[in-house]
C-alpha cells in the first residue's frame, strides 16, 4: 500500500513538473511589449518574403529590434525547411504568406505590389500563390 | 535536238562544282552564279528574297513587342510553386504557432 501511495506521489509530482513547463513555454511564446507596440502602431509590418519590414521613418531602435526578430524567424525558417524538404525561401514565403492572413485590422503589411497596406476587416491582398 | 543540249550542258555542271572544290566551300558558289548567268539572276534573287521578308512580315512572321504603358510588377521567387507553397502551408502554420514571440 505504501508504495503506491508513494508512486502517485511521484506521478502527481512529475505531472506538475510537466504542467508548470508547459505554462513556461507558453509564457515565452509572447510577443516582446516594444514589438508588439510596433505592430499595432503600424511601425512595422508583415513582408510577403516571410520577414518584418520597417514602414515609413526608419530608427536604429526599430532597426535592431525588426533586424533581431528577422534573424530569428530565419533560423527556424531554416530549420523547418531542412526538416520539410524545402528551400529557406520557398519555406519563408509560405510564412509570410500565413504572417500576412494572421494580421490584426489596423496592422501592416506589403501587397503583391510591393506597397504597405493597413489590414481591415477585409482579408488581406496576397500573392496569387498564397494558400487560401 | 534535245539531247545535243543535254550533253553540252552535260560537262558545264559537272566543270562547275570542281572549281568549287579547288576555290574553297561556299565561297565558289557566289563566285560562279554571276559568272554564268550575270548580275540579273543575283538581282532577280535579292528582289524574290526581299519580297519573301516582306511577304513574311505583312502574314505576321515577325513579333512585335511594344512597351507594356503599366509598371511591371516584379513577382517576387517566381520560381517558387504554388504547389510547393500548398504541400508547406501546414508545417509553416504550426512553425507560426510555436514560436509566437517572433510572429
Amino acid at each position: 500500500m505504501n508504495t503506491t501511495v508513494i508512486r502517485r506521489a511521484i506521478l502527481g509530482i512529475a505531472a506538475g513538473t510537466l504542467a508548470i513547463g508547459g505554462l513556461a513555454t507558453a509564457a515565452h511564446a509572447q510577443r516582446d511589449p516594444a514589438y508588439d507596440a510596433a505592430r499595432s502602431s503600424g511601425s512595422v509590418g508583415e513582408k510577403m518574403d516571410g520577414y518584418l519590414g520597417i514602414v515609413g521613418s526608419e530608427s536604429s531602435e526599430l532597426r535592431r529590434l525588426v533586424n533581431d526578430i528577422n534573424i530569428k524567424r530565419r533560423a527556424v525558417y531554416a530549420q523547418k525547411a531542412q526538416a520539410a524538404n524545402a528551400t529557406l525561401e520557398e519555406y519563408a514565403l509560405t510564412a509570410g504568406c500565413l504572417a500576412i492572413a494572421r494580421t490584426s485590422p489596423g496592422e501592416k503589411y506589403q501587397a503583391p505590389d510591393g506597397t504597405w497596406q493597413t489590414r481591415t476587416s477585409a482579408p488581406p491582398m496576397r500573392d496569387s500563390r498564397c494558400p487560401a | 535536238m534535245k539531247n545535243p543540249r543535254l550533253t553540252l550542258q552535260g560537262p558545264n555542271a559537272t566543270f562547275l562544282p570542281m572549281q568549287d572544290e579547288t576555290s574553297g566551300i561556299g565561297h565558289g558558289c557566289l563566285e560562279t552564279g554571276p559568272l554564268v548567268s550575270g548580275p540579273l539572276v543575283s538581282g532577280r534573287r535579292m528582289a524574290a528574297m526581299a519580297m519573301a521578308a516582306a511577304g513574311a512580315a505583312m502574314l505576321g512572321g515577325c513579333i512585335s513587342v511594344n512597351a507594356p504603358d503599366k509598371p511591371i510588377v516584379i513577382e517576387l521567387n517566381i520560381n517558387i510553386r504554388q504547389e510547393v507553397i500548398y504541400r508547406l502551408a501546414e508545417d509553416a502554420g504550426n512553425t507560426i504557432e510555436e514560436n509566437a514571440d517572433i510572429f
